[in-house]
C-alpha cells in the first residue's frame, strides 16, 4: 500500500488550493530551474530509469519514447502534445488531475517538453471537460504570468509554449494520430503507422504524445529521484498510478495507489468493498471499457499491473476499475460497449466500420437470447477479423470487451439461448463463470 | 536496396517502396481497393493485409515500407484469414444487385470476393442503405453500394484540385458526398467513375446500356483538344457507347477530361450520312457521283489562285495531305489550317510543346502567357498541379485570372505585361532567370490575333533571355544534364501541329484564312474546300463552297456541296499532339450511312476532276506522306525541334488576351452536338457565365 509521503497527487481530491500559490505549497516548481539545467538526455535517462510506463493504457515506457526524438532540432520544430481527451468509459483520472492539481501537468509539458527540445506543448482536452480546461487554462495563465512558462521559462534560458485545445467530443480523437489530425483542423482520423509521431508528426514535425497521467508526474521523479519512483510497485511495473474504481462499489472513487496492488485490497480497502460483499462480485473490468472482464475466481488473487493483468489475458489499460456484481445483466453491459465502440468508430478502415456494426446487432440479440449457439462462435471470430486488422486500437477496443465475455460467461450466453428457444423468458441470472 | 523474401522468392526492391510493390516485384498477387498508384495511401480497405513475419498482426503491404530482411506471406493462413475477413466485412453491407449494377463485369469488388471471399455471408443482420448523392449529370451514384476506399475523395482533392468532395459522418454512418449535393465542379470529374472499384459511382450518361462483355474495344486517340489523350472507344455494333481512357505516362497518365469521355454521344447527332448538292437554294440529298460533277462542274477551268482550302480542327493528317496534293495539282497555295488565324508556322520547335506534357514535373518556373490549360488542355493543366503538388514552383499568368486549381501570380492581362517581362523590366523575369528549369506555355489566346507574331516574338525572346533553352551537357561529376527546351505552344486543335508539319498554310502567295475569305468575298477566291473546317465564318460571299466533314455544323450550313466524311472514331488516322507526337487513331466503327474515311474521299473526288492522286490504299497515303514530311514516319516519339527563327518582332496592342475557349464542353462539331456536353454547359458554364454577369457569384 502506497505510504502517504509517496502521494504524487497531493491534490487529487480538491481539498486543498488548486492556484499556483497552493502547488507551491506542495512543491510544484520548486526545482524546475535546476531541472531544466541538466541536459535533455539526461532528463530522458532518469525518465528511463524510473521505469515509468504510459498511463494512457498501453503502457508503454515513457523514458523509451522519448529517446525516439530527434536528438537535435533540425529545420522543423519538435512538439510535445499531451493527450487530455480521456473518453475510455470507466476512466476520470485526468480529469481530477487538471481540476484539482493542474500545475503538475503544466509543469510536466515543460520538463517533459525540454526533453525532448520541443517549442511547444499542445494540451488536446475532451470537449466535454468545460470546467476542466477553465481550470488548466488558469494554471497556464499563472505559469505565464510568473514566468515559469513562454520566453525564458524558470529563468532557464529555455522558451516554451503551452497550448490548450479543445476537442469536439469524438473518443477517436483520443487515438494519439487521430488527435494530431484533429489538432491540425482536420476530421479525426487515425493516420497510418509507419511513419511514427517521433518522426511525422504534427504539422509533419517531429511530435511525441504522452497521456496527462505520465507528463503530470514527470517534475516529481525529477525531483525524487529515479529510484525513488522505481522502488515504488512491482520490477517493470514501476510507481503509483491513480486508480478510477466505479460500478457495483460502496464507494466509487479514484485513488493513487502502487501498482501490483492486489484487486480486491484497492476495492475493499479504497472502494468501501462490492455492494453485498467480496462474494457477491461477479466480474471487474480492470483497465476500462476496452479489456476484457474478469471473472470472480481472477479477481481474487490478481495483482493490479500491467504485466499481471495480462498474464490473465486482460490490461491494465487506464486502470479504471469497472466492478460489476451479481446483479449485473453482464451480457447486457457488454452489448452496451459495442453500442459504444459502433457509435465511437470512425469508418475509416474497414473491419472496424463494418465490424463494429456487426457485433453491436449480434450482441443486442445475444441480450435476448435471439440466436442460434454456434453464433457465439460466429461472433467470436468476428471479434478475432477486427483485432489486429484495423489502423488503429479501436477495432481490438471493440473486439476484447466481447472476447471476454465469451470467454468467461458463455454458459450465460447459452443458457439465454436455450431459454429463449424454449419460449421461457430470458431473464438475466447472473451466474459464476466457470 | 532492400531485400526480402516474398512467398519464398527473394526480391530486391528500390529504397522507398512498399510492401506491396515488393509482392508486385515478386509476381505474388495481392488484393487491394483503395490503394491506387496515382493517389496518396489510405490503407484503410485493409484488403492488401499480408503475413510479415516477426510481425505481431497482419500489414497492410500498401503502406508499409520494405524493409532489408522481411520475409512476407501473402498465402499463408493468417494472411489469406485477413484478406478473406476483410472482403466479408466489405459485402455485409453491400447490396447483392450486381445483375442490375452497371459495374458488374468489371467490378473489382466482384472479381476479388470470386479470388479472396467466402463462398456464402454470415451475416444475417439488415443491411445498410445508404441515400444517394447528387453529383451532377455525368456521375451516377448508387451510395449503398459503397465501400468506402476513398479513391474519389483523394482523385478529386490530389489530381482534380477541387474539394468537393469528402466522406460525413462516423463509423457505419460514414458516407462519401458531394459536400453540399452539388455538381463535382472539374473537368476531370468522370474520372472517379473508373477510380471507384465497385458500382457506387458509374457513369450517368452510359447508365444500363450494356455490358462490358459486349462491346468490341478499339485502343485509339481522342481528337476534342491538342493534348492526344489516349482512349479505349468500346462500340457495339455502329455505335459508340463510351469513351475510356488508356494508360500513356507521357501524355494523359490514365485520366482524360470529361470531353473526351462524354462527347461521343454527339457522334449520333447532326450527322452528315449521304452527299448534298445544293439546287435551288437547297441543300438536297444527292448520289456521289452527282455530288462529284457538281464539285468538278465547279473547278471547270479556275485557275489556282481561284482556289483555297481550309482544314479543320479534327482531321486526320492523312486527309490534310490529300488535299493538300489535290490542291497542289490546281497550283492553288491558298491552304490554311489555322482557322483560328493564330501567327504560328516556320521551324517546328516555334509551334510545339518542345517541354513535353511530362517534362513539366521537372519545370521549377512556368509563365502562362494567353493561356487557361484548364479549359484549352486539361491533362496539361493536371500536370502543372501535379508539378505544384510535388514541391514549390513559380508559376505566373498573363491574361484573365482564372481558377488553374494551383496558385499562380497573375502578372498582367495582356501583351504590355509580356513586353515587361521580355524586356526584363517585370520581376516575373528575375523569377524566370533564377530558374533551374525554367518554361512558358503560349496559348492560342495570345496568338491568334493581329499582333500575334509579335507576341510569338516577344515569347521567344523571353525564352532565350531567361535560359529555357538548355543543351545536352555532362556536369563536374560527369552526370548528364538533360536537354531542356522551356519553349512551349498549347494548341487547342488536335490536328493543327500535323496541318504545320505538313505545310497546310498559305504557300507563296497563298492566302490564309483571313485572305480566303476577304477573297471570297471580293471574288478573287471562286471555290473554297472547306475540310471538316467549322469554326471559320463561313460567309464566303459568291465563292462555291465545298464541304467535307461530318457533322452538320457552321461549315456544312453555306455549303453548295457536302462530302459526307467520317469522325475520329470512324477511321483509321495519323494526329500529332501539341508536343510533335504522331499518334495512330484507329476506326472503332464504320462512318454512317454514305459517309466514307476522308483520304477516299478526296482520292475519288481527284480522279472525278482528273487529277487523279497516285495512292489506293491509306498505306500509300501514308508512304507518301513520309516521303515527303519524315517526322511523320516515327509513331509515339519526340524527336526535339531544332530552334529557329520564328515570330516578328514588331509592336504589340494593348488589347488584353482572351482566351480561345469560353465554353470547355463546347469546342468542335462533336461536343456542340452532344447531348451530355449540353447537360454539362448548363450545370457548369452557364450558371457561371449569369453570376459574373450579375455579380451575384457567389
Amino acid at each position: 500500500m502506497l505510504k502517504d509521503e509517496d502521494r504524487i497527487f497531493t491534490n487529487l481530491y480538491g481539498w486543498f488550493d488548486p492556484s499556483l500559490a497552493g502547488a507551491r505549497k506542495r512543491g510544484d516548481w520548486s526545482t524546475t530551474k535546476e531541472i531544466l539545467a541538466m541536459s535533455p538526455e539526461d532528463v530522458v535517462e532518469v525518465i528511463k530509469a524510473s521505469g515509468l510506463r504510459g498511463r494512457g493504457g498501453a503502457g508503454f515506457p515513457t523514458g523509451l519514447k522519448w529517446s525516439f526524438m530527434p536528438k537535435e532540432v533540425k529545420d522543423k520544430p519538435h512538439y510535445l502534445v499531451v493527450n487530455a481527451d480521456e473518453s475510455e468509459p470507466g476512466t476520470c483520472k485526468d480529469r481530477e488531475i487538471m481540476r484539482h492539481d493542474p500545475h503538475k501537468l503544466v509543469e510536466g509539458c515543460l520538463v517533459g517538453g525540454y526533453a525532448m527540445r520541443a517549442c511547444a506543448a499542445y494540451i488536446y482536452i475532451r470537449g466535454e471537460f468545460y470546467n476542466e480546461a477553465v481550470a488548466l487554462q488558469k494554471a497556464i495563465d499563472e505559469a505565464y504570468d510568473a514566468g515559469l512558462i513562454g520566453k525564458n521559462a524558470c529563468g532557464s534560458g529555455y522558451d516554451f509554449d503551452v497550448i490548450l485545445h479543445r476537442g469536439a467530443g469524438a473518443y477517436i480523437c483520443g487515438e494519439e494520430t487521430a488527435l494530431l489530425e484533429s489538432l491540425e483542423g482536420k476530421k479525426g482520423q487515425p493516420r497510418l503507422k509507419p511513419p511514427f509521431p517521433a518522426g511525422v508528426g504534427l504539422y509533419g514535425c517531429p511530435t511525441t504524445v504522452n497521456n496527462v497521467e505520465s507528463i503530470a508526474v514527470t517534475p516529481t521523479i525529477m525531483r525524487r529521484g529515479a529510484e525513488w519512483f522505481a522502488g515504488i510497485g512491482r520490477p517493470k511495473n514501476a510507481g503509483p498510478k491513480i486508480f478510477s474504481i466505479s460500478g457495483h462499489v460502496n464507494n466509487p472513487c479514484n485513488v493513487e495507489e502502487e501498482l501490483g496492488i492486489p484487486l480486491k485490497e484497492l476495492i475493499e480497502k479504497h472502494a468501501g468493498g462490492v455492494i453485498g460483499g467480496w462474494d457477491n462480485l461477479l466480474a471487474v473490468i480492470p483497465g476500462g471499457s476496452s479489456v476484457p472482464l474478469m471473472p470472480k475466481s481472477t479477481c481474487d488473487e490478481i495483482l493490479m499491473d500491467f504485466d499481471s493483468l495480462r498474464e490473465v489475458r486482460s490490461g491494465l489499460g487506464t486502470a479504471a476499475v469497472i466492478v460489476m456484481n451479481k446483479q449485473t445483466d453482464v451480457v447486457k453491459a457488454i452489448a452496451r460497449l459495442s453500442a459504444f465502440y459502433k457509435h465511437e468508430s470512425c469508418g475509416q478502415c474497414t473491419p472496424c466500420r463494418e465490424g463494429t456494426g456487426w457485433m453491436y446487432r449480434v450482441m443486442q440479440r445475444m441480450v435476448r437470447g435471439e440466436a442460434d449457439a454456434e453464433e457465439i462462435d460466429t461472433l467470436e471470430e468476428v471479434t478475432r477479423q477486427v483485432e489486429g486488422h484495423t489502423i488503429c486500437a479501436l477495432g481490438d477496443a471493440a473486439a476484447w470487451p466481447i472476447q471476454g465475455l465469451i470467454r468467461h460467461f458463455r454458459p450465460e450466453m447459452e443458457r439465454r439461448i436455450a431459454a429463449h428457444k424454449a419460449g421461457q423468458p430470458v431473464t438475466a441470472v447472473a451466474q459464476a463463470a466457470e | 536496396m532492400p531485400k526480402l523474401t516474398v512467398d519464398g522468392v527473394e526480391v530486391e526492391v528500390p529504397p522507398g517502396s512498399t510492401v506491396l510493390q515488393a509482392c508486385e516485384a515478386a509476381g505474388a498477387e495481392v488484393p487491394r481497393f483503395c490503394f491506387h498508384d496515382r493517389l496518396s495511401v489510405a490503407g484503410n480497405c485493409r484488403m492488401c493485409l499480408v503475413e510479415m513475419e516477426k510481425a505481431p498482426k497482419p500489414v497492410a503491404s500498401c503502406a508499409f515500407p520494405a524493409g532489408d530482411g522481411m520475409v512476407i506471406h501473402t498465402k499463408s493462413e493468417v494472411a489469406r484469414k485477413a484478406q478473406k475477413g476483410t472482403m466479408e466485412f466489405l459485402l455485409i453491407n453491400h447490396p447483392l444487385d450486381c445483375p442490375i449494377c452497371d459495374q458488374g463485369g468489371e467490378c473489382d469488388l466482384q472479381d476479388q470476393a470470386m479470388g479472396y471471399g467466402y463462398h456464402s455471408t454470415r451475416y444475417d443482420e439488415n443491411k445498410r442503405a445508404v441515400t444517394d448523392k447528387y453529383m451532377g449529370p455525368l456521375v451516377k451514384t448508387i451510395m449503398t453500394r459503397c465501400i468506402h476506399c476513398t479513391r474519389c475523395v483523394r482523385f478529386s482533392t490530389e489530381i482534380a484540385g477541387v474539394t468537393d468532395m469528402g466522406m460525413l459522418n462516423r463509423g457505419e454512418d460514414a458516407e462519401i458526398t458531394t459536400y453540399l449535393e452539388k455538381a463535382l465542379d472539374s473537368e476531370l470529374s468522370a474520372n472517379v467513375i473508373d477510380l471507384c472499384p465497385v458500382g457506387a459511382l458509374t457513369s450517368k450518361p452510359y447508365a444500363f446500356v450494356a455490358r462490358p462483355w459486349e462491346l468490341k474495344k478499339t485502343e485509339t486517340v481522342d481528337v476534342m483538344d491538342a493534348v492526344g489523350s489516349n482512349i479505349r472507344v468500346d462500340a457495339r455494333g455502329a455505335e459508340v457507347l463510351r469513351v475510356l481512357p488508356r494508360l500513356h505516362e507521357d501524355v494523359n497518365e490514365e485520366w482524360i477530361s470529361d470531353k473526351t469521355r462524354y462527347a461521343c454521344d454527339g457522334l449520333k447527332r447532326q450527322r452528315l450520312d449521304r452527299p448534298y448538292v445544293r439546287r435551288d437554294g437547297k441543300l438536297q440529298p444527292a448520289s456521289w457521283p452527282e455530288a462529284f460533277a457538281a464539285v468538278a462542274g465547279a473547278m471547270k477551268g479556275l485557275k489556282g489562285d481561284q482556289m483555297a482550302a481550309i482544314a479543320g480542327d479534327t482531321v486526320d493528317a492523312e486527309a490534310m495531305y490529300s488535299l493538300k496534293r489535290l490542291m497542289g495539282e490546281f497550283g492553288s497555295t491558298n491552304l490554311d489550317c489555322r482557322q483560328d488565324g493564330a501567327k504560328i508556322g516556320g521551324p517546328r520547335a516555334g509551334y510545339l510543346f518542345n517541354t513535353t506534357i511530362a517534362g513539366i514535373e521537372d519545370a521549377d518556373a512556368i509563365l502562362l502567357i494567353g493561356t487557361n490549360p484548364r479549359w484549352e488542355g486539361s491533362l496539361v493543366n493536371a500536370r502543372i498541379r501535379k508539378r505544384w503538388m510535388q514541391g514549390p514552383v513559380s508559376i505566373g499568368l498573363i491574361g484573365a485570372p482564372v481558377d488553374l486549381t494551383y496558385d499562380y501570380e497573375h502578372l498582367g492581362a495582356g501583351p504590355k505585361t509580356l513586353s515587361e517581362i521580355a524586356d526584363g523590366s517585370h520581376a516575373f523575369a528575375k523569377v524566370l532567370k533564377a530558374a533551374k528549369r525554367p518554361m512558358l506555355i503560349v496559348g492560342m489566346g495570345a496568338l491568334a490575333r493581329e499582333d500575334g507574331a509579335a507576341v510569338l516574338a516577344a515569347a521567344r525572346r523571353i525564352a532565350d533571355d531567361s535560359g529555357m533553352l538548355i543543351a545536352a551537357a555532362k556536369d563536374d561529376d560527369g552526370n548528364e544534364i538533360a536537354a531542356w527546351n522551356g519553349f512551349n505552344v498549347l494548341h487547342t486543335a488536335a490536328s493543327r501541329v500535323a496541318g504545320l508539319d505538313l505545310g497546310f498554310v498559305p504557300g507563296a502567295d497563298g492566302r490564309d484564312v483571313a485572305g480566303i475569305v476577304e477573297g471570297a468575298s471580293s471574288g478573287a477566291v471562286k471555290l473554297v474546300y472547306l475540310l471538316g473546317a467549322d469554326e471559320v465564318d463561313s460567309d464566303f460571299g459568291d465563292a462555291f463552297v465545298v464541304y467535307q466533314g461530318h457533322h452538320g455544323d457552321n461549315g456544312a450550313h453555306g455549303a453548295d456541296v457536302i462530302l459526307p466524311g467520317a469522325a475520329y472514331t470512324e477511321k483509321d488516322g495519323l494526329y500529332v499532339n501539341t508536343e510533335g507526337r504522331v499518334q495512330m487513331g484507329v476506326a472503332a466503327t464504320f462512318p454512317p450511312g454514305e459517309a466514307r474515311e476522308d483520304w477516299k474521299i478526296l482520292r475519288a473526288l481527284s480522279e472525278a476532276v482528273g487529277k487523279t492522286l497516285p495512292f489506293t490504299t491509306l498505306e500509300d497515303v501514308r508512304a507518301a506522306m513520309r516521303k515527303d514530311h519524315p517526322s511523320f514516319a516515327a509513331i509515339d516519339t519526340i524527336e526535339a525541334a531544332a530552334w529557329g527563327e520564328f515570330g516578328v518582332a514588331g509592336a504589340t496592342d494593348d488589347a488584353p488576351f482572351a482566351y480561345p475557349v469560353d465554353n470547355f464542353y463546347m469546342t468542335d462539331p462533336i461536343s456542340r452536338a452532344s447531348k451530355t456536353m449540353a447537360e454539362c454547359t448548363e450545370a457548369f458554364v452557364l450558371p457561371k457565365r449569369e453570376a459574373a454577369a450579375t455579380g451575384t457569384n457567389g
